[in-house]
Order: structure tokens, then C-alpha cells, then sequence
């Protein structure tokens, strides 16, 4: 079969264009993908990969252009039109359903006539086979990994006898290893003659799997490349329109104080399972601690039990040789300590998405004026100062936050906290989802608070990142630290091994 | 003997009107949508079933009537809140409040149209509409009156519920309703149609609610048209849903313990607990405060539950 598809177009975009409201999306794009290849689609944020991707699925309509699917010109309506043309998504942000087994999920939606149980497992186990897949067909989803999870989604594309495959960032949530894995089973399917297509920020990886790229800029496509004659350098300048460096900086600073010290920390989350399992750290003055784990890992609550979010059961968390247990968040803040958290939605926890960034400045300091009036000049100050200084794109400081782009909304969080002239600065993935321009300005941010002798602790999912951008990385593996390593020596691959809980350190090496 | 075999029967005749509404708005809220609205769906099937019954005498037309009314007002809800995405308390609550002033509207209207000053249904409906009596099996001792001496009304919910639930559990397109209540970007990633399950249920749902109106206008008050006939029923079947754990074959059990709770305060004899009639009528309300921190202090997930319950689904939402 693989023969005969090779030469032959999967898909071909023709003039591409779309828009939401007065925003142009997608401006004439277009792109071919064939079958028997892997098309790596590169881009910025915003430069509108996920609309493209999301037209091709059926789950918007282009207002001008074609699509040829196979050589025929069609039109999707929906995502059933999609499938039905062996066009299968996996989508950054999987769409399963949680209380249903793997089983349940694969065949929700399709039409054949319901197989029995086992039929169906042997049918599902056949496609494991044959494309390298490993899964329990009767697990639940909500008790999956991460790469379980994908993995669902990826078998249910295939159950539907998907040829063409979009996957939309799929690596940003995989350690190494899972990566990996699933760059094997993209090669396997590659080989059967499957087309496939992957949305991806991270430059090593679009060398390591694409045979083509193409890349998008500011909803036009740019440029289509052989993967072969292309690197890092020439795909980040096609990305960006201008040269820019790809090195991240990292001061070193000589005269390190401890500023805090956790000593035997263990926390528990309110369902009753342990969340932070008998940890001990300490981090200084002018240092990143880089914190490196699989999702779930425990960061989130160690960011809130340092915060004061948390309960902790045991344990001390000394801030300058004070114990901060048992202290209110509003005291914590006013110690010195501050905490910004971007989590997987970005506005969930932080900012109110429908207030302005006026208002979420006020959150934190109207405590500070007195009277019971609530004074707006201070705030408004700080907002404006901030967009001067961060160069944060918003119509106006009092525009909603939700209408703003990821990129910047993190920089109003991450600008807040830096606002308040915090000591110790909590950071949980202040790049997520940020393209590589957007990230190093906030790169560039953190090495600012650095070299002003504040500490930080960098909770990251990239571990490329990670490792140029902390002093130290500590990593965590279900609640407990697996490895402490200098981050200028560690490899990728070493911090990897550490993240599964595979191999165990020695603490306090 | 005679006295808990009269009280349990009492229950279940009590219990079946809370049964049609827990079904009702278990497929409302299957498909994620919390409908508010019961008391009014019901009032309004309780209109049409009971004036179709009047003026045809025929006892599955007056069910139909009830079916199909119910059916329309909660197609108003579904247009509201499916299409128009508009907020499902608010309208669920409009929807109450519009129910109950229609029906009663058209019960007052009708009354005085009429020549005797009152509606009272006629007599070959009511002879449908009777307890059932089959020779030899009603008259088993205790089995005969516990299982074989109801309103036909009591046997179609029983059968409602196991068919719903076998929908749900072993057909495929009740597991793609079920889908969509816990995830309609994942359903609609699937390729299932979110909009016409969500209709086709909230319709279904809203039809079953009316036949439960029906068997409170028709039923309860002997034939005789009242106003405010379904009397808060609707609302205690919102609160079993949560009872029943979504699921309608608890439905069955949930309704008959809520209905031996509103006629306990008619077998509790007066002398012994001195307690007045508003304490049993706020029993239900107690029960399903209690099933509520019980089931949350569960450690388990629960599997029933929609998780995006009261969430309206919009697919470009970004």
C-alpha cells in the first residue's frame, strides 16, 4: 500500500483563510502533506497552526480556499466528515472521557455494530501490535499517565482507520522517554504509509522526526523546507522574520546566602494520597532551582504549601531561618515570598480573566491603601509600567486579561509578582505554551530577579529549558526528590531517568 | 400486617409522580444540562393530559397529550439553552414559573367554561386508569396488593426506568450520551452529534416529567381539576436525581422511599410523635442534604455523575 500512496498528495491546503471577527487567523496559507511522510508544522503563537489544523478536522469552516483530500477537492463540515476522510486529530489538550475504560473511549462514535467485549479488546490489541502501542484496554482514563492518555487518543484515530494523522503538540507533556516512544510509533506509522502531521514549538524535535517542514508566520505560510537542509538557526529566523539568538544566558553569581530551607516536608492532598513525601531543599540568594517531574508529580503543592496554601503535616518550611507553617498567605507575601502559578488553562489561578490588568494589579495591593476607598491610581501606574517594560501587547490596560495572548497574560502574572519585590520567587511553568520569542523575554526576566540576588524556583516541563536556564535541578518523582544535579553538567537524558523514579540519588550529594 | 401493606402501597402511589420527574430530568441532566424547569414541565403535562382526558375520554391519548405538551415547553428550554446558549438556572427557573401560570391559566379558564362550575374527568377514563385487578395473581395475599394493585401509571414508569437504563448501559448511543454529559468536546471530537442528543433527550426527558403531571392531576385529587395540582413535586425530583445517582433504575427505589416519606405523616400516629405535618414535608429535602455530604465525603469517584453538568457547550469557544 505504501508504494502506491507514496507520491500522492494527503493533503493539499489552497489559499487557506480565516478569520474571528476583525483578527485574521489564517491569510492564504498553503500547505501539502503526502502519504509516507512526516510534515512538521512550525510557527509562533498566534501564528495559526491550531486553526489551520482545526479546519482541516471539521471544527471550523475556512471563508476562502480549498482543501484537496487525496486529490479531491472537499469540503469538512464536521468532525465526523473529517474522520469519515481518515483524517484523525490528537489534540493538545486530549478529549477523552474520564470515568470511561480506554475501550469505551476508542469506540465512542463510530457506527459499526457494538462488538462484544472481548472482540473488541482483541481488535484494539491487533492495532497495539501492529503499530508498537501498549495499553490496558479496560483502565479508566482519570487513572491514566500522561502518555496512557495520548496514547488512547492515538489508538482511537487508528480504530477508525485514520491515513492522516494531525497531532498538535503531543510532546509537551511526555518526558524524554515517552518521547521517544512516541516518535517510534510515528516512525512505524510512517512506514505503513500513514501521513502525518506535528505541531510542535521545540526545534530538536521537528529535526529529529519531519521530513518537511513548513512554517506559518503571523497566519501566512512562510516557507515549506526539506528537514534534511535545515537547522535550528535557519527554522527560528523563517519562524520569527528576524535573527535571533538561541542561547539562553545564564549569570553566575558568586556570593550565594540560603534564603530558605525545607526540612522534611510532607504534605497530603484532600483526597488523602500523599502529595509531597518527606522532602528536604534548600535554595539561596541569586540561584534557579530548576524543579523537574512528570505532571503530578507533587509541584503544584509545593508551590502552595510554600505559598501557604496548603496544609503540611510534617515537616518545616524555614524562610531566613523562620518556620512560615502556620503563617496566612497575606503574611507569606508580605515576608517576601511570591508565587506565580500558569496552569494548563493559564488563567485559572492568578489572574481573574474578565477584570483588566488594573484590577488583578489591585488584587495584590489594595490592602496597601488606606481608607476604604479603593484608590486605582497606584495600580494603573504599575500596569502601564509594566507594558512599557515588558513590552505586554493589550488594547488598553483595562481590556479584560482573557482577551489578551498567552504570551501575554503569563508576562502580567510573572510582572505582578516581580512588581512586589519579592525574595523568593515561585515560578510553575511560566513559559507554557509560549512560543520561543515570548519565551525568552520571560527568560530574560528571570535572570533580571537573579542577578538581583532574588532566589527562584523554576518549575518547568521543558527540560532543555531547565537545564540552561537553573543552576540546579532538583527532580521529583511522585512526591519525592529523585535526583539533585548540577544543572551544568546533567544531560537531558539523566534528568529523564530521575523523572520516571527509575533511579534514585542519593540525596544531599 | 394489613397496616405496613397499606403503607407501602400508599408509598409507591405516592412515589410514582416523584419517579416520571426523576427519569425526566435524569436524561436532562445525562446530557449535561441541569433543567430547573420539572415543576413547570410537569404542570404543563398536567394541563394538556388531564383536559385531553376530559374531552376524549381516552386514556392513552391523555397520556400523549401530557407527552407531547411537556415535551414542547422543554423544547423552549432546550432551544434556550442548547441553541442560544443561554444560562440553564434561569431559564430552568423561567421555565418553572411559566409552567405552573399556563397550566393554571388554562385549569381556570376551562373551569368556568364549564356548565357545573367544576372538571371532573368522565367515567370510562376513570375505569382505565384504575388500579389494576388481575384474577388470581391480586388476589395472593401481601404479594397480590404489593406488586399487582396499582394505576397502570406505576407499571409504564418501572418500565421507562429499566428500558432507559438499558439504553444507557448496553446501547451504543447511550454510551455516546453519556459521553456528552461528561465531555462534549471529547464527544463531538468522536464525531457524535451533541446538538441533536442533547435535543432528543432534553425532549424525551421533558415528555416523561409531563406523563408525572398527568398522574398528578388525574390521580391525586380523584379525577377533579385543581390548580397547583403537581404541588412542589417537581422540585423534590430534581433533589432525587442526586438520591438515585443519576441512574434510573435507583430512580425506582429513590421515588418509593420519597413517597413513603410524604405519606409518613399520615401513618405516624399523632399521639405518640407529637411532630407537625411541616416536619415530614421537609423529610425529602433532609434525606437528599444528608445523600449529598454523604456522597461527597466518598473518597471514589463518582462514575454517574455528568461532570460538565450545568456547563452549555460551545464547540469554537476558545
Amino acid at each position: 500500500m505504501s508504494q502506491s500512496l507514496e507520491r500522492k498528495n494527503a493533503i493539499e491546503c489552497r489559499g487557506i483563510t480565516k478569520s474571528f471577527g476583525t483578527v485574521l487567523a489564517n491569510d492564504h496559507i498553503d500547505l501539502t502533506v503526502r502519504y509516507g511522510e512526516v510534515l512538521a508544522l512550525l510557527g509562533e503563537n498566534g501564528s495559526g497552526k491550531t486553526t489551520l489544523m482545526n479546519m482541516l478536522s471539521g471544527i471550523y469552516h475556512p471563508d476562502e480556499g480549498s482543501i484537496l483530500i487525496g486529490g479531491k477537492e472537499t469540503v469538512i463540515h464536521s468532525p465526523v466528515d473529517a474522520m469519515s476522510l481518515g483524517i484523525g486529530m490528537i489534540y493538545q489538550h486530549f478529549k477523552l472521557v474520564d470515568v470511561f475504560t480506554a475501550m469505551d473511549n476508542i469506540v465512542l462514535g463510530t457506527k459499526e455494530k457494538r462488538l462484544s467485549q472481548k472482540a473488541l479488546k482483541d481488535k484494539i490489541t491487533g492495532i497495539c501490535q501492529s503499530f508498537g502501542l501498549e495499553i490496558d484496554p479496560e483502565k479508566r482514563v482519570y487513572e491514566m499517565s500522561v502518555s496512557e492518555k495520548q496514547t488512547v487518543e492515538i489508538l482511537k484515530v487508528l480504530y477508525r482507520g485514520a491515513q492522516i494523522l494531525i497531532l498538535d503538540e503531543p510532546t509537551a507533556v511526555l518526558t524524554p522517554q515517552e518521547t521517544e516512544r512516541l516518535f517510534a510509533i510515528l516512525r512505524k506509522m510512517k512506514e505503513q504509509g500513514c501521513a502525518i502531521i506535528i505541531i510542535t514549538h521545540k526545534l530538536n524535535e521537528v529535526l529529529e522526526i519531519s521530513d518537511r517542514v513548513t512554517i506559518l508566520r503571523k497566519g501566512k505560510s512562510i516557507d515549506t523546507v526539506q528537514t534534511a537542509q535545515a537547522d535550528e538557526k535557519m527554522l527560528t529566523e523563517l519562524m520569527v522574520g528576524q535573527a535571533v539568538s538561541l542561547e539562553i544566558e545564564r549569570p553566575l553569581i558568586e556570593e550565594k546566602q540560603p534564603i530558605l530551607k525545607v526540612v522534611d516536608l510532607t504534605v497530603t492532598r484532600p483526597d488523602g494520597s500523599v502529595a509531597i513525601d518527606d522532602i528536604s531543599f534548600e535554595i539561596r540568594r541569586g540561584e534557579i532551582l530548576g524543579v523537574a517531574g512528570v505532571a503530578g508529580s507533587g509541584q503544584k503543592e509545593l508551590c502552595e504549601a510554600i505559598a501557604g496554601l496548603m496544609k503540611i503535616n510534617k515537616g518545616a518550611i524555614l524562610y531566613e531561618k523562620e518556620n512560615i507553617i502556620g503563617k496566612t498567605p497575606a503574611e507569606i507575601i508580605k515576608m517576601g515570598i511570591s508565587m506565580s502559578f500558569v496552569p494548563e488553562d493559564r488563567l485559572g489561578m492568578g489572574l481573574v480573566a474578565s477584570m483588566g490588568m488594573v484590577e488583578n494589579m489591585l488584587l495584590k495591593t489594595y490592602r496597601n491603601s488606606r481608607g476604604p476607598f479603593v484608590d486605582r491610581r497606584p495600580a494603573r501606574e504599575m500596569a502601564e509600567n509594566l507594558v512599557d517594560k515588558l513590552g505586554i501587547v493589550t488594547p488598553g490596560v483595562n481590556t479584560p486579561v482573557r482577551l489578551m495572548s498567552g504570551g501575554n497574560v503569563q508576562k502580567v502574572l510573572l510582572g505582578r509578582e516581580i512588581e512586589s519585590k519579592p525574595n523568593l520567587l515561585i515560578t510553575a511553568y511560566p513559559v507554557r505554551g509560549l512560543d520561543i520569542h515570548s519565551s525568552y523575554t520571560i527568560y530574560d526576566l528571570l535572570n533580571e530577579q537573579k542577578k538581583q540576588n532574588v532566589a527562584v524556583i523554576f518549575i518547568g516541563e521543558d527540560l532543555d529549558v531547565l537545564l540552561e536556564l537553573s543552576d540546579v535541578i532538583m527532580v521529583l518523582s511522585h512526591g519525592r526528590i529523585t535526583g539533585f544535579l548540577d544543572a551544568r553538567k546533567a544531560t537531558k537524558e539523566q534528568v529523564g531517568l530521575y523523572m520516571t523514579g527509575a533511579v534514585k540519588q542519593e540525596v544531599g550529594a | 400486617m394489613d397496616f405496613i401493606i397499606n403503607f407501602l402501597v400508599a408509598a409507591v402511589a405516592a412515589g410514582t409522580p416523584l419517579l416520571f420527574g426523576t427519569l425526566g430530568e435524569i436524561m436532562n441532566e445525562r446530557v449535561g444540562h441541569l433543567n430547573l424547569g420539572v415543576e413547570g414541565m410537569m404542570s404543563i403535562g398536567a394541563c394538556a393530559g388531564f383536559l385531553a382526558g376530559y374531552h376524549t375520554d381516552n386514556f392513552i391519548i391523555a397520556l400523549a397529550a401530557s407527552f407531547i405538551a411537556a415535551a414542547l415547553s422543554a423544547l423552549i428550554y432546550a432551544l434556550l439553552t442548547v441553541t442560544l446558549m443561554a444560562n440553564q438556572n434561569v431559564t430552568g427557573l423561567t421555565l418553572t414559573i411559566f409552567g405552573i401560570g399556563l397550566s393554571n391559566f388554562i385549569g381556570i379558564w376551562a373551569l368556568e367554561r364549564s356548565e357545573t362550575g367544576t372538571l371532573k374527568l368522565p367515567e370510562m377514563i376513570t375505569a382505565q386508569m384504575r388500579n389494576i385487578s388481575i384474577p388470581g395473581l391480586s388476589d395472593i395475599p401481601v404479594i397480590g396488593p404489593l406488586l399487582f394493585s396499582y394505576s397502570p401509571f406505576v407499571y409504564i414508569g418501572i418500565i421507562i426506568a429499566i428500558v432507559l437504563a438499558f439504553y444507557l448501559n448496553k446501547i451504543k448511543s447511550g454510551l455516546n450520551l453519556q459521553a456528552i454529559g461528561h465531555n462534549p468536546g471529547a464527544a463531538d471530537a468522536a464525531g457524535i452529534k451533541v446538538t441533536q442528543y442533547k435535543y432528543a433527550s432534553i425532549l424525551l426527558g421533558g415528555g416523561i416529567c409531563g406523563i408525572g403531571g398527568a398522574y398528578c392531576a388525574m390521580i391525586i385529587n380523584g379525577g377533579v381539576w385543581v390548580s397547583n395540582n403537581v404541588g412542589g413535586l417537581g422540585w423534590i425530583a430534581v433533589a432525587l436525581v442526586i438520591f438515585a445517582n443519576w441512574k434510573p433504575v435507583n430512580a425506582i427505589g429513590g421515588s418509593f422511599v420519597f413517597g413513603a416519606l410524604r405519606i409518613l405523616k399520615y401513618y405516624v400516629p399523632k399521639s405518640i410523635f407529637p411532630l407537625p405535618n411541616a416536619f415530614y414535608d421537609m423529610m425529602p429535602f433532609l434525606i437528599t442534604a444528608l445523600i449529598l455530604v454523604i456522597t461527597s465525603m466518598r473518597k471514589k469517584r463518582n462514575l454517574s455523575l455528568p461532570a460538565n453538568l450545568g456547563n452549555n457547550y460551545f464547540r469554537e469557544e476558545r
